[in-house]
């Protein structure tokens, strides 16, 4: 059987490079997209733990967090709507009225 | 004392019937379209009226544990569910003669406010790591399309973008700490995971670590509460959002982040004993929060000091009173609870009252600018007095409600010896009392600028400003039973 630090470690890389990429990326759809990323490696080391401890409640969880994920990207998607109607550019760098 | 679903049900009633309104409300405005711009409103105000009733019906009832430990009812819980009705109330009194908000279709306005105060009522009371995650999420993601609720207005988009980008990453973040929580304890109930780390240290684990996770959990707490270093999307969204909806998320939902803050750590990461809560070991958050709080509240009044958007000076104030009520959170004490309370229910009504001042001059003036407001005292003498007031109450000057709540928090720092920090905070009123002044200053010693003609304001509004004066002017008078109400409330369901 996998060790369940190897679980976390990838857990960890992927939490970092949805981090980092939605630090660095301009365009909105790529970062709900590293959004989606740090979720999924929480999901990963929630089931890792789970297995860990033999227990459900962890896994059951994951199903709550993939369901607001769901949620979450459906009223994302209706806002970049609105935003791309007013404005016509999905960069976030152009959505400067406001600063300061 | 746990209770099982079915009878925890007839504790559950408020949010039962927050539930039922949400529903009517979705159904009135497709069903009936002749008559759902008058009748949406009323139900609303029904329904919340309802949940306060159930409520107070539910006073006396020994603290418990419902459905089997996902919520907790006892005095924390009843006060803040009565609080955030009474902010949501307020707020939709408030809404009703907006003219941001009567250029588009109001329906769906008042079933999210219903969702946001639901999801809020629940969150106040969650003692299990799941539904502590749901209910935030269910504030978090109605409040984003409130805030983008103006669909061709571009603030509006760019507040309700910025909105969901910065509360995503904080509740991913938070998420990540959970997750590294339900490993070390092996439970989502806070209840055991305090036991878990009481009975033994988690083995191989350095208290940097646990740190971290906490500070990761912060994340999504802090975000709620507009607390340093979460606080990037508070001024943007709250000058982009339509000012109802401003006023809403700058009281509602920081006092449900608080509750949900005090739950956490003082039920999840520390035992009572008597008032005075251990720190389970291995774990030193107050330092952490001590931190937080000086952070919070100086940068939000420097922040403050040089903006001319009133919404915007006023997303920075509400910054800095995070930080003042963060300052409750430190001393681990029933006390530091009850100012935290005390706290947030004089805010209020001042900060309602002034959002509801801005309200009205952008019904008829279409501006937010501080310069804009000068000579407003010739132009509406009682709305420039009540503002005056509100300002004050805000700075904390001790005759207006303000005042105690700034008593209760810098009393219980310094009775637990903690001088230096107290000092920190009564520098940063005084500093706060600058950008307080500057409007007041606008607005009943400056001479107007243009249009002199008088104010208009409906009966309504007029009347809802006397109700947030009241509270404000006499609350000091009548202080016994709030006191009395607080300290009461400043209980939490200790576990099995």
């Amino acid at each position: 059987m996998i060790p369940l630090g190897f679980y976390l470690v990838v857990s960890a890389i992927l939490f970092s490079i949805g981090a980092y990429g939605f630090l660095i990326k301009r365009n909105i759809i790529t970062l709900f997209m590293c959004i989606e990323l740090m979720l999924n490696a929480v999901n990963l080391s929630f089931v890792a733990f789970a297995r860990y401890y033999a227990l459900l409640d962890g896994q059951v969880f994951v199903f709550f967090v993939m369901a607001v994920a769901a949620a979450e990207a459906a009223v994302g998607l209706g806002i970049i709507v609105a935003l791309f109607r007013n404005r016509q550019t999905l960069n976030v760098d152009e959505t400067n009225l406001m600063k300061w | 004392m746990i209770l099982d679903n079915l009878h925890s049900l007839k504790f559950f009633l408020p949010e039962l019937a927050l539930t039922a309104g949400i529903l009517l409300v979705i159904l009135s405005d497709i069903a009936l379209k002749g008559l759902r711009n008058r009748l949406n409103p009323l139900l609303t105000m029904v329904t919340l009226l309802l949940a306060a009733w159930f409520t107070f019906q539910l006073n006396d009832v020994p603290a418990a544990s419902l459905f089997h430990g996902m919520l907790a009812i006892d005095g924390l819980a009843q006060f803040f569910k009565l609080l955030l009705l009474l902010a949501a109330a307020l707020v939709v009194l408030g809404s009703l003669h907006s003219t941001e908000l009567a250029s588009v279709h109001q329906g769906e306005f008042f079933a999210l406010l219903l969702a946001v105060t639901l999801g809020m009522v629940l969150l106040a009371n969650s003692t299990h790591l799941a539904m502590l995650y749901l209910s935030l999420e269910l504030v978090s993601l109605a409040s984003y399309i409130m805030v983008g609720y103006l669909k061709t207005d571009r603030l509006s988009n760019e507040a309700s973008l910025k909105y969901i980008l910065f509360g995503a990453i904080s509740t991913g973040s938070m998420l990540y700490g959970l997750s590294l929580v339900y490993g070390m304890t092996g439970s989502l109930s806070l209840y055991t995971i305090r036991d878990a780390f009481l009975n033994q240290a988690p083995e191989g684990v350095s208290q940097f670590t646990i740190l971290l996770i906490l500070v990761l959990t912060m994340a999504g707490f802090g975000f709620k509460t507009a607390v340093v270093p979460f606080h990037f999307w508070c001024p943007d969204v709250y000058a982009g959002a339509p000012t109802p909806v401003t006023a809403f998320l700058s009281v509602a939902p920081k006092a449900a982040g608080f509750a949900v803050l005090l739950r956490f750590f003082f039920s999840g990461m520390s035992q009572a004993n008597g008032t005075h809560w251990e720190l389970i070991r291995g774990i030193d958050w107050p330092l952490v929060l001590i931190g937080l709080s000086v952070l919070t509240m100086t940068l939000g009044n420097i922040a403050a000091l040089t903006q001319n958007n009133l919404k915007r000076m006023l997303a920075y104030s509400s910054i800095a009173h995070a930080g003042y009520i963060l300052m409750g959170s430190v001393v681990l004490t029933g006390d530091g609870v009850r100012a935290i309370l005390v706290y947030l229910f004089v805010y209020l009504f001042m900060n309602l009252g002034a959002f509801l001042v801005v309200t009205i001059i952008y019904n008829s003036d279409k501006t937010f600018d501080i310069e804009d407001y000068n000579g407003m005292f010739k132009r509406s003498p009682f709305v420039a007095v009540a503002m005056a007031v509100f300002m004050l109450s805000l700075i904390g000057i001790p005759p207006f409600s303000g005042f105690m709540g700034k008593l209760y928090v810098f009393g219980s720092v310094i009775d637990k010896g903690l001088y230096w920090f107290a000092a920190i905070g009564a520098l940063n009123a005084a500093v706060a009392a600058f950008y307080y002044m500057r409007v007041m200053k606008a607005m009943l010693i400056e001479e107007s600028n243009g249009s002199p003609a008088p104010l208009q304001i409906s009966f309504l509004n007029q009347a809802l400003l006397v109700a947030l004066l009241l509270p404000n002017v006499l609350l000091v008078i009548f202080w016994d039973p709030i006191d009395r109400w607080t300290s009461a409330s400043a209980r939490l369901f200790g576990g099995i």
